[in-house]
């Protein structure tokens, strides 16, 4: 029951997730959304039967690649310009 | 460079050893449990990569250098490949699981997971090789990032 109910709510929430993480106009909001979204992923992963892939996506998609882009936002600028 | 606050500092001191010791776990456990040499490398990696946000490049640049970070690599690469030459009196890749006794050659009992730690032949050492060769490729990205970033930031704002 338990089960059924994650494998129902986290892939609603993964896609949620990413969504607004395009739509924020604040680049490290955007990505804070983009590291929530890998860590839903991971875990859908995991309900999925593959922890390996799951270890793998937390460790890189979570942290690295959040660490990556906040540094390039540290270098460029931090709001995304309306035309 | 704007300084990050005492929060963060004292959170990322905190949480860095005990991201390392669970990625070294997942390193050396790789060959019973989920994960492996690239899981556990990528967990420590972003322990390193959490101390480079928190206390800044210059700060990390000055204990750890790019060229000690590329012979852990080459450390890693090479140990991997010689690993791999143990077993040329047979095969290839030859895994010492399979009856001879020479590093951790134990043929573990049947049954779900018995969990002996020296029952994987020769992967653990290769998990062990592709975990440093793992650690010092990502850590060295992120630190070269965070190096070749700083310059221009102060720049633009």
């Amino acid at each position: 029951m338990m089960f059924e109910v994650l494998q129902i709510v986290v892939p609603i929430l993964t896609v949620a997730a990413a969504i607004v993480a395009v739509y924020f106009r604040d680049l490290l909001s955007a990505t804070i959304a983009l590291a929530a979204m890998s860590l839903l992923l991971s875990m859908e992963f995991y309900i999925l039967q593959a922890p390996d892939v799951a270890i793998a996506e937390a460790g890189v998609g979570a942290c690295l690649t959040t660490a990556i882009l906040i540094f390039s936002i540290k270098a460029t600028k931090r709001m995304e310009d309306e035309k | 460079m704007d300084e990050t606050s005492k929060i963060i500092k004292t959170v990322s001191s905190v949480m860095f050893p005990f991201v390392t010791i669970y990625g070294l776990y997942v390193i050396l456990h790789g060959h019973l449990t989920p994960g492996g040499g690239f899981q556990g490398g990528a967990i420590v990696a972003s322990g390193c990569a959490l101390l480079v946000v928190a206390f800044g490049s210059d700060a990390i640049a000055k204990r750890v250098k790019e060229s000690q970070l590329s012979l852990l690599e080459s450390i890693g690469a090479l140990g991997f490949i010689s690993l791999a030459f143990v077993g040329i009196a047979t095969t290839f890749f030859y895994n010492s699981l399979a009856g001879t006794k020479f590093l951790f050659g134990r043929i573990p009992p049947y049954g779900s997971n018995p969990g002996y730690l020296s029952s994987g032949g020769l992967l653990p050492l290769m998990n062990l090789a592709v975990g440093t060769k793992v650690i010092a490729g990502l850590f060295a990205i992120v630190l070269i990032l965070a190096i070749a970033t700083r310059k221009k930031g102060g720049r633009s704002k």
